[in-house]
Formats: structure tokens, C-alpha cells, sequence
């Protein structure tokens, strides 16, 4: 199953995990599969209307996925995605 | 002029790019003021206009100064910090001027623009876990500098008293004079919190009326570059708690939709934490009467422009 990277300012609504192993084929499942196991992440990664905020930045590996396929980028056994947070003060 | 060879290379401390620091323009914000009655002014610092290109010129030339004056970085040593770009590239600027290497440790995922301008500079970069963010990045220069004194002079802009001292020097007064006294609010976002510290330490001692407020991001995940969630991320030591009155908490969005709506109604070509400092500056705007309230736009929209989503929205 792939797995998911939690970046250190959502982990503590993902009960502390620094990684989830979770199913789903595409993105979009993954993330469904994600938030449904820690529902508090739901609000800080989608929109009221159940859009994808626009800050929220998701890697492939190196590739931003809005360079592949977007959320419908297809995910294979192995596979790890990053959500990648933007950079603080200083 | 101080002589300070060897270590200075081709500038004395008071002439050439350093002497462009600060004095930056006050900017009337059309959009946000009271139109109808002009009782309410809204200004901003234009702080893209130092010459790095942002308000980190402030407290990068104060911290080198300092640090040159004290001894603190000799011949062969690098100055060693964490950054999120802004200050690295200050200090990359002013490092390349005087002939000291700068060594920075920012996560791999800074924007593309940052480390493009960070690597023309000729900075070593040290590129940090971008799933740390900020905090991890400082851990790992903590590290360097513990591991290699002798190599680093660790400047480290989050406890460098040198920081606050800047503002207190230059962006403080600054605030006074070009408001001829008349300013009655001060907006400020918070990442290391050495704008929020200074300016509030000059203005308590010299109109001590105007209100401070402090701006940050509403959650720790955030997309407002440059601004610190001060009660998750590792606190500054050089954060005052009592140097605000209040806090602002902004979302994202709202500082999205201000940088493209001041770009489009005013040509104000701003970055994002400029845009977080609008937002509070509205809402301030929108509870008072009548009073003048100052911003900081700490930097231009620049270094932002690959951040897609940011630009292509309505």
C-alpha cells in the first residue's frame, strides 16, 4: 500500500504519526482514506467545499503532482506521498 | 569610517549598499482606507526596497555590524544561519560585498526563485527535510554550529538581540517621522518576531497610545511564507509576549485574495506575508473611527511568482 508523509505542523492532528500506510489507487482515495482515519485533518488540507486548499502542496516522490495528473494521479504499491508544508518565519 | 581589514574586503561600513538599509517608502493603501470620510489612513513600509529586497536587510546589516565590531566572525569562518529565504539572501547580498562566506540552512522546498537567488549570490546552501519546514532547518544550523566552531560564526536571527535592535533603531523612528506623530496603529506579522519587538520597544517609549498588533497564520499549517504560527513552531527567543496587544490570526486564502486584489485595484506587486499584513490592517481599519494605521509589506511578489496557485485565481 502507499504510504504518507505527515509534515510536523499537521501530526498533531494525525495523532502524532509521522507516516500512515493507507489504500487507495489514486491520490484523491489516499487523501479520502487519510481523513476519514483523522477526520481533524480534514479542515486544515480542504476547502468548506471540499476543494484541495490552494497551499497545500502534495509530492510524488520529486514531482509536485500538479505536474502529473493532479489528484488523479495513480499511486502504486511502494509509492510515498509527501504533503510538503511552506516555510515559516525567518 | 571604521576600519575593520581584514575582514572587510571592498566596503567600509558606511558607505556603499549597507548605507541603502531602511528609509524605505510609506505607501498609501487606497483600497483599504475610508474612502467616503477620510478618517481612517492606511500606510504600508515598502520594505522591497532595501537592496536585498526585503525588510531582512534590517537585521541581517545589523547582526553582520555587530558581529564585525565584536570580533565574532574572523578571517576563513562562514556566517551560519537558518532561513526561509529572506534573510538568507540579505545576508548573502552583504556577505558578498564585505568577502564573508555565508552558509544556510532552509528546507529543500523553499521556492525555486529563492534558491535561484540564494545560488547567484554564491551562499552554501544546506538543504534541510521540507517536511520539518522552519524548525528543521534550525536544528540542523544548531547542529553545524555546535559540531564546527571554529568554522561557523552562528548568527542565529531568531535569539540575536541584534535583530529587534534593528527596528528599534530604524523602522521605529522611521514609523514616527513619516507619520509626522501620527500614527495611532501599528500592524505587524510575526516570524522571527524582531519587527514586532523593536518597533513596539521604540514606540513604548515614544507614543506609547498606538496600539500593536501582531499578525500570524490561524493554524500551523499554513501557506503564509515568512510568518510564524508562534504557539506550535519553536518560539523566537527574542519574542516578546507583551510586545503586542493583541493578535491577528489570518487564514491563507484571505492573504491570497489580498495580494492578487492590491497587484489588480492598486499595483501593489506584494508577497504573501505582505498580503497577511493587509487582511489584519482591513480589519483593524474596519473597528475604528478614524486613526492612521501603519503595515509592513515585508517583501515584493517576486519570489513567489511560481506558487501557481497564488497568481491564477479570480
Amino acid at each position: 500500500m502507499p504510504q504518507l508523509k505527515i509534515p510536523t505542523p499537521l501530526r498533531p492532528y494525525a495523532s502524532g504519526e509521522s507516516t500512515l500506510t493507507l489504500e487507495g489507487e489514486t491520490v484523491a482515495e489516499i487523501l479520502e482514506a487519510m481523513v476519514d482515519l483523522h477526520p481533524q485533518l480534514r479542515k486544515h488540507l480542504f476547502s468548506e467545499t471540499g476543494q484541495l486548499r490552494p497551499f497545500v502542496n502534495l509530492f510524488l516522490g520529486e514531482e509536485n503532482i500538479n505536474q502529473l495528473e493532479g489528484l488523479q494521479t495513480p499511486l502504486e504499491e511502494g509509492d510515498t506521498l509527501l504533503i510538503i508544508p511552506s516555510i515559516a518565519g525567518g | 569610517m571604521q576600519e575593520l581589514t581584514p575582514y572587510v574586503k571592498r566596503i567600509t561600513l558606511d558607505e556603499g549598499m549597507p548605507s541603502l538599509v531602511g528609509n524605505t517608502p510609506l505607501l498609501p493603501l487606497v483600497t483599504l482606507s475610508d474612502r467616503t470620510r477620510g478618517k481612517t489612513q492606511v500606510f504600508a513600509k515598502a520594505e522591497w526596497f532595501n537592496p536585498s529586497g526585503s525588510v531582512k536587510d534590517r537585521p541581517a546589516w545589523s547582526i553582520i555590524q555587530h558581529a564585525l565590531h565584536q570580533g565574532l566572525i574572523l578571517p576563513g569562518m562562514h556566517l551560519l544561519d537558518s532561513t526561509s529565504g529572506n534573510m538568507g539572501i540579505a545576508y548573502a547580498t552583504f556577505g558578498a560585498a564585505l568577502g564573508i562566506p555565508i552558509t544556510l540552512a532552509l528546507p529543500a522546498n523553499a521556492s525555486p526563485e529563492r534558491l535561484k537567488i540564494l545560488e547567484a549570490l554564491g551562499a552554501e546552501l544546506v538543504l534541510t527535510d521540507p517536511l520539518e519546514g522552519s524548525d528543521g532547518a534550525l536544528r540542523i544550523a544548531q547542529g553545524l554550529a555546535a559540531d564546527h566552531p571554529e568554522k561557523y560564526y552562528y548568527a542565529n536571527q531568531y535569539d540575536n538581540p541584534e535583530n529587534w535592535k534593528a527596528h528599534y533603531r530604524s523602522t521605529g523612528p522611521e514609523l514616527i517621522e513619516q507619520t509626522q506623530g501620527k500614527i495611532t496603529h501599528f500592524v505587524v506579522g510575526m516570524g522571527t518576531t524582531g519587527t514586532l519587538t523593536g518597533v513596539a520597544r521604540y514606540l513604548s517609549e515614544h507614543k506609547a497610545d498606538v496600539e500593536i498588533i501582531g499578525v500570524q497564520p490561524d493554524s500551523p499549517f499554513n501557506g503564509l511564507e515568512g510568518l510564524k504560527h508562534i504557539p506550535t513552531a519553536i518560539q523566537p527567543g527574542i519574542y516578546d509576549p507583551d510586545a503586542a496587544d493583541r493578535i491577528i490570526e489570518i487564514r491563507t486564502e484571505d492573504a491570497y485574495d489580498m495580494v492578487r486584489c492590491l497587484a489588480r485595484q492598486e499595483g501593489y506587486f506584494i508577497g504573501i506575508s505582505s498580503g497577511a499584513a493587509a487582511v489584519a490592517a482591513r480589519q483593524v481599519a474596519s473597528e475604528i473611527d478614524s486613526g492612521v494605521i501603519v503595515t509592513v509589506f515585508p517583501d515584493a511578489g517576486f519570489k513567489y511568482l511560481s506558487d501557481e496557485q497564488l497568481w491564477k485565481r479570480p
